[in-house]
C-alpha cells in the first residue's frame, strides 16, 4: 500500500529534509553542515516553543486563578510573546555601580549555553538525536550541574543581599535535588542496561498485547517517575519550589539586578531547562518518541515526543497555579529525608524486580514494598518539629 | 600534538594562572572552574567520554560550588588587607620545581609507549599510520569497577560515608537542655 512509505516519510521528514539540504554542498563539508543545520534547528525551535509556553502559562495561570490572562495583543492574547520580546530588547540595561561587571555579564550567557547543550543528547524522534553519545545521560546531567554555577555567579555579582540570599538558596536546593534526580534516573539505566538515551528509548519501544513497555507502567518506574518529577520541579526552581525567586520574599532572587535582555535570557534559560528536563523525563520513563499503543505507531515519532513534552509543561503550569510554596527548610528536609531514601529503596526494588523474573509475584511484591515504605516514611516525617535557638558545637 | 590540544592546554593553563593571580577570591574560584573545564575538554579530546563528563559533573558541578560556598561563608570574599604573596616564596618555588621535574620525567619516559607515538610530532599525520587508542565504553568501566577494582570502589564508598557523617556532625543542631 502507499500508506507505508507515506508513514515512514512523515516520520523521517526532518531527517530527509536535512539530508536534501546538505546534499547541495561538497562531500567533505557535509557532516559539519549537517551538524550546523541540526544545531540551528534546535536553537530556532525551542525559543519559539518558549514563546508559546509563556503565553500558555499566563493564560493557564489566569484561568486557574479565575481571571482571563493577557488578551490584548493579538487574538486571545497569543501574540503577547512578541510584545514581551520587543519590550525586553528595548529596555535599558542597568548594571548596578558596585556590581562585578564581567561576572554579571557572563552569568546569563553561561546559563543559556549550558541549557542548550543539554538538548544535544535528547532523542526527539526516530533517528533524530543530535549526538548519539554512549554516555548520553551523564552528559546531560553534567550540563545540568553547570547551570548551578551560573545562578551563583548571577547572585553574587549583583552585590545585593537579596540576590546573594536567593542565589545561595537556589544553589542549596539544586544540589539537594540533583542527588534525587540522578538516583531516580539510575534506576532506568540499571533496567535498560545503557547510559545511551537512544538505547533507553529502544528498550521501551516494544509492545505486549498492544501496550507499550514504558517504564512508568512498572512499580519502580512509577515511583522513579514521581520522584523524577519532584526533583525536576525543584531543579528548575518552579513552584512549589520557587523560594529562590519568590516574588513576595526576595524581590526576584538572583535575577533582581538584571533588566532588559539579560533578564529575558534568564527567563529563556529557565524555560529551556524545563523543556530539556521534561524531554529527558519523557525519554527515561514515558518511552521517548514511542507511541502509547501499537495501533498508533502510524503517527510520526516526533509528534509523540513533543506531545509528551507539552503535557509535562502543562503539568508544571498546573502545579504552579495550584500548590503553595514550600519553605526552605521544608524543601531541604523533604529532599534529604524523604526523596533520597525512597530513591535508594527504588533501586533495591528494581533489582528485586529483575531477579524475581517474569510473573505476577514481582508486580505484587514490588508494589507492596514501595507503598509500605511511602506510608511509613511519610508518617515519620509528620512529627512535630521543635524550634529553638541554634548553637553550633564546633563554631564557637 | 594537534591544534586543538594546544588551544585546550592554553585554556587550562590560563585558567590555572588566573586562579593564582587574580585579586578577588571569587574570581579565582571561577577561573579555577575554567581550568576544570579545560581538563574535561582534554579528556574528551582523548575520547575518554566517561572521564570527561564525570569531570564536568563532579568538579564543575560540585567541587567548584563547594569552593565558592566556602569562600562566601567565611571571610575569604573580602579583598585581603595585606599582601597575598607569602614570605616563604623560595621554598614554595623549590617544591613546585621538584614536582614539575617529577611529572616531566614521568611524561617523557612514557611517551614511547603511547599508541600515537609512532607518528612524528607534527600537525599533519595521516590517520592510517596511527594506531587508534582503545575505545572504552561505560560498560567496560562498570565491569572493571565491580570486578577487578571492587576494593577501591568500596574504600571510596566508605570515605564518602565518613565525609557525609562528618559534615552532619559539624553542622548538627545542638540539643537544647532546658526547655
Amino acid at each position: 500500500m502507499i500508506a507505508r512509505p507515506l508513514i515512514e516519510t512523515s516520520d523521517q521528514v526532518f531527517v530527509l529534509l536535512k539530508e536534501w539540504l546538505v546534499g547541495f554542498l561538497p562531500a567533505s563539508w557535509q557532516p559539519a553542515a549537517g551538524v550546523v543545520l541540526c544545531v540551528a534547528a534546535i536553537v530556532g525551535l525551542f525559543p519559539v516553543l518558549f514563546a508559546l509556553t509563556t503565553v500558555l502559562e499566563r493564560k493557564g495561570l489566569g484561568r486557574i486563578q479565575n481571571r482571563i490572562g493577557p488578551n490584548r495583543v493579538g487574538p486571545l492574547g497569543l501574540l503577547q510573546p512578541l510584545a514581551d520580546g520587543i519590550k525586553s530588547l528595548t529596555k535599558e540595561d542597568i548594571v548596578p555601580a558596585s556590581a562585578d561587571r564581567v561576572v554579571h555579564f557572563l552569568a546569563p550567557l553561561v546559563l543559556v549555553v549550558a541549557v542548550f547543550m543539554g538538548f544535544a543528547v535528547v532523542p526527539m524522534g526516530r533517528n533524530m538525536v543530535l549526538v548519539d553519545v554512549d554516555a548520553g545521560l551523564l552528559f546531560y546531567f553534567a550540563m545540568g550541574t553547570s547551570t548551578e554555577l551560573a545562578i551563583f555567579m548571577a547572585g553574587w555579582s549583583s552585590r545585593n543581599k537579596y540576590s546573594l540570599l536567593g542565589a545561595m538558596r537556589a544553589v542549596a536546593q539544586m544540589i539537594s535535588y540533583e542527588v534525587a534526580l540522578l538516583l531516580s534516573s539510575v534506576v532506568v539505566v540499571m533496567m535498560a542496561g545503557s547510559l545511551s538515551l537512544t538505547k533507553i528509548v529502544a528498550a521501551q519501544n516494544q509492545y505486549t498485547w498492544g501496550l507499550p513497555h514504558w517504564y512508568i507502567f512498572t512499580p519502580w518506574g512509577l515511583a522513579g517517575f514521581l520522584m523524577y518529577a519532584i526533583a525536576t520541579t525543584a531543579e528548575t526552581n518552579r513552584s512549589p519550589f520557587d523560594l529562590p525567586e519568590g516574588e513576595s520574599e526576595l524581590v526576584a532572587g538572583y535575577h533582581t539586578e538584571y533588566s532588559g535582555f539579560k533578564f529575558a535570557l534568564f527567563f529563556l534559560g529557565e524555560y529551556l531547562a524545563m523543556f530539556s528536563i521534561s524531554g529527558l523525563g519523557a525519554t527515561l520513563f514515558l518511552g521517548g518518541w514511542s507511541a502509547p499503543f501499537s495501533f498508533l505507531t502510524w503517527i510520526p515519532s516526533w509528534i509523540w515526543f513533543f506531545s509528551k513534552l507539552m503535557l509535562s509543561i502543562f503539568v508544571f503550569i498546573w502545579l504552579r497555579g495550584t500548590l503553595p510554596r514550600l519553605r526552605q527548610d521544608q524543601l531541604m528536609n523533604f529532599a534529604w529525608k524523604f526523596v533520597l531514601p525512597m530513591t535508594l529503596l527504588n533501586l533495591l526494588v528494581a533489582a528485586l524486580w529483575r531477579f524475581l523474573g517474569e510473573g505476577w509475584e514481582r508486580w505484587v511484591f514490588c508494589t507492596v514494598i514501595l507503598v509500605v515504605a511511602y506510608v511509613v516514611m511519610g508518617r515519620m516525617e509528620m512529627r512535630r518539629e521543635h524550634f529553638g535557638p541554634r548553637s553550633y558545637r564546633y563554631a564557637e | 600534538m594537534s591544534l586543538i590540544f594546544y588551544l585546550l592546554a592554553a585554556l587550562t593553563v590560563a585558567g590555572a594562572l588566573a586562579a593564582m593571580l587574580l585579586k578577588n577570591t571569587v574570581h579565582c574560584a571561577l577561573a579555577l572552574t575554567v581550568a576544570f573545564a579545560g581538563l574535561a575538554l582534554l579528556f574528551l579530546n582523548l575520547d575518554a567520554q566517561f572521564a570527561g563528563f564525570a569531570q564536568i559533573l563532579v568538579y564543575i558541578g560540585a567541587v567548584a560550588i563547594l569552593v565558592v560556598f566556602a569562600i562566601l561563608l567565611t571571610r575569604g570574599s573580602e579583598t585581603p588587607q595585606g599582601g597575598v604573596f607569602s614570605r616563604s616564596w623560595l621554598a614554595g618555588l623549590t617544591a613546585a620545581a621538584a614536582v614539575f621535574a617529577v611529572f616531566a620525567w614521568a611524561v617523557a619516559a612514557s611517551a614511547p609507549r603511547l599508541p600515537r607515538a609512532a607518528a612524528p610530532a607534527t600537525a599533519a599525520t595521516p590517520a592510517s599510520t596511527v594506531s587508534p587508542a582503545p575505545a572504552v565504553t561505560v560498560e567496560q568501566i562498570g565491569r572493571a569497577l565491580t570486578g577487578r577494582y571492587v576494593l577501591p570502589l568500596e574504600i571510596v564508598a566508605v570515605l564518602l560515608t565518613v565525609a557525609l557523617i562528618g559534615a552532619v556532625i559539624v553542622a548538627m543542631h545542638e540539643k537544647v537542655e532546658a526547655k
